[in-house]
């Protein structure tokens, strides 16, 4: 069982990461986009944007950063040989480009049980340098539990 | 800056339908770009020692590639401002033939004061819808 006290838990920022432009790149092939905006930096500045723009789910491979550091947390006890995914969302202040350095915070907003299961909805907020909000991305995992 | 004129909208209009092949490749490219190499979506016997039919799409890759219905229609993934999804039913890849998600778009909702639209994606594998109220805000 997840503890249920780590409800509201904190986590500390993490290390910054930098958006490459062909980490972009390879995650729009990835999910099969063809849009131009990410994948043409001329298609990007002609649009507006400094450089290529993130795919609208990029935003997790940030939040997996941060979730990684829960599920090394032995308080939260999250069994992730347990872990489904359940739902997901992301809500962009703006979009992730190329060249973005972003750090992420994440709070455990909730943790219930059902039955022998638990839901755990985490809330990460990703910053840009100058603590500008860029994305928040909400994710629960179901974490089934023991026989 | 896009070629959509809002007021030419109505909720329930069809935006876009597109068919992904989803192969063995695939998740393992997706793998790679996105740092999940959960073992469920690449090694059957994994799959199936933890009780699975086999191996399965990363829930991600299935979200991922279904938003591109709404970006496909507005021409630009950085105009995608909230995007949501359920994870209902896993989508089983085959080893030989991967999986065909079919995945449709309509308009949900017309914000017309903030130029905004809700795209309601609507992601078919093997007869069975297997994302759950997944919903794409746009901004004109």
């Amino acid at each position: 069982m997840v503890n249920v006290n780590v409800q509201g838990k904190k986590y500390p920022a993490t290390n910054p990461y930098l958006v490459g432009r062909e980490k972009i790149r390879e995650f729009a092939h990835a999910v099969k986009s063809t849009n131009p905006i990410n994948l043409d930096v001329f298609a990007a500045q002609a649009a507006g944007y400094t450089d290529v723009v993130a795919p609208p789910t990029f935003a997790v491979v940030i939040q997996e950063r941060s979730l990684a550091t829960v599920l090394n947390d032995t308080e939260a006890d999250i069994d992730f040989s347990r872990v489904v995914h359940g739902d997901q969302r992301f809500i962009h202040a703006r979009p992730i480009v190329a060249g973005d350095e972003l750090v992420s915070v994440l709070e455990v907003a909730s943790v219930k049980s059902l039955g022998a299961h638990s839901m755990v909805t985490f809330e990460t907020k990703i910053f840009a340098e100058g603590d500008e909000l860029v994305c928040t991305a909400i994710s629960t995992l179901v974490v089934r539990g023991g026989e | 800056m896009t070629h959509i004129n809002i007021a030419g909208l109505e909720v329930g209009q069809v935006i876009g339908t597109t068919e992904f092949l989803l192969t063995r490749d695939s998740l393992v490219r997706y793998a790679g770009a996105s740092g999940d190499f959960n073992p469920i979506h690449y090694r059957d016997d994994f799959a199936q020692s933890v009780g699975l039919d086999g191996v399965l799409a990363h829930g991600m890759l299935t979200m991922g590639a279904a938003v591109q219905v709404a970006v496909d229609w507005v021409g630009d993934a950085g105009k995608v401002i909230d995007y949501g999804v359920r994870f209902t039913k896993p989508v089983f890849v085959d080893a030989q033939d991967g999986a065909v998600l079919v995945v449709t778009g309509k308009i949900g909702e017309i914000d017309a004061e903030n130029g905004e639209v809700r795209i309601d994606l609507t992601a078919v594998f093997n007869e069975t819808v297997v994302l759950g109220k997944a919903q794409a805000r746009v901004r004109l």
